[in-house]
């Protein structure tokens, strides 16, 4: 049986590698993807939208669509791993063997995580917000802002980060990322322009409407933001307490 | 097309058999914890090719993601299942 995935898994790979030879080459220009949409993005989303990295312009205000249903989908993964692991004190524990208390013996890595921690949330903040103009945005600052929590929760205690932000807290706030992107679309419904159309927060706001376009973009970022934080928080506490909640890894 | 900034392409190769290496690796090994830090290195590589690419917003991600928080979701799981594989 083995033999046979083997030989399934070879020959799926031959047929691949013979189907590159097709593609375009590498950063080739007259590649149908170069000739047609980039072109486009390159050319016009500095003016449209006064964001000079079209990456997140792409993301954020063409794409944006996308863009809020992967936070959805993210939210989504989130509340099934909670939904399927998470179980009350009250039922009947598995017959694990205690772990040895480990307070006081790790001091280097707890004085190491006090130094490291504040710098990664500083810099997933920086991240989040100079997302227009280096790479960056809502999903990799919120990643390195939840991976700061790992890290305490590692380093320290799995309750400690849990008496610090409660579940009900967590939960809260994955759900107002959510809240804030699907906000401001309708926000710009209610100003008279299509949902997730930012240039009609120029009413609102004091800027143009291409200026309009960049703040929008940096609201919906922020709701990601939020959003893959208490997500990436709450499924590393459900995995790895086994949805106990008490103690991590 | 030239392309100027391109890396050397010793280096590119190097990398790619690491990630290929990588990933036999980790499907070869027995411990699921291993395992899981196998896949973290592999991450590693694949964001530094992203790097070589010049997609630095998918390398950026594959950085925090791949390599940082995914690892420690594998590595949690891993301790709560039977840690050891039978195949």
């Amino acid at each position: 049986m083995k033999f046979i995935a083997l030989l399934v898994c070879v020959a799926l790979g031959a047929v691949l590698l013979v189907a590159t030879s097709d593609l375009p080459d590498w950063g080739d220009p007259q590649s149908p993807a170069s000739v047609h949409l980039s072109r486009y993005y390159i050319e016009n989303s500095m003016e449209q939208t006064s964001v000079p990295n079209f990456v997140t312009a792409v993301l954020a205000d063409y794409r944006g669509y996308d863009t809020m249903f992967e936070t959805a989908v993210i939210f989504c993964a989130g509340i099934t791993v909670l939904t399927i692991l998470r179980r009350s004190h009250r039922r009947k524990k598995k017959d694990v063997k205690p772990r040895p208390s480990r307070s006081d013996q790790d001091i280097i890595l707890q004085s190491a995580a006090r130094l490291i921690v504040p710098m990664m949330q500083l810099f997933a903040l920086y991240v989040l917000a100079h997302g227009h103009h280096s790479p960056g945005g809502g999903f990799q600052g919120g990643a390195i802002a939840g991976a700061s929590f790992i890290l305490l929760a590692i380093s320290y205690d799995l309750k400690m980060v849990l008496n610090q932000i409660k579940e009900r807290v967590i939960m809260f706030f994955s759900g107002l990322g959510v809240f804030i992107y699907a906000g401001i679309g309708i926000i710009c419904l209610f100003l008279g322009g299509n949902f997730l159309d930012y240039s009609r927060l120029s009413k609102i706001l004091p800027a143009t409407e291409v200026e309009a376009r960049s703040h929008g973009m940096l609201g919906i970022e922020i709701g990601v933001f939020i959003t893959v934080t208490f997500i990436i928080i709450s499924l590393y506490a459900d995995l790895a307490s086994g949805g106990e909640m008490d103690e991590g890894l | 097309m030239e392309v100027s900034n391109a890396i050397l392409w010793q280096f590119d190769v190097l990398v790619l058999l690491m990630v290929v290496v990588c990933a036999v690796v980790a499907l070869q090994l027995k411990d699921l914890v291993s395992s899981a830090i196998v896949l973290g290195a592999y991450s590693f590589f694949m964001c530094i090719l992203w790097t070589g690419m010049l997609a630095v917003d998918v390398a950026f991600t594959e950085a925090a993601v791949g390599a940082g928080v995914s690892t420690f979701l594998f590595l949690g799981t891993a301790l709560h299942v039977k840690r050891r594989t039978k195949d």
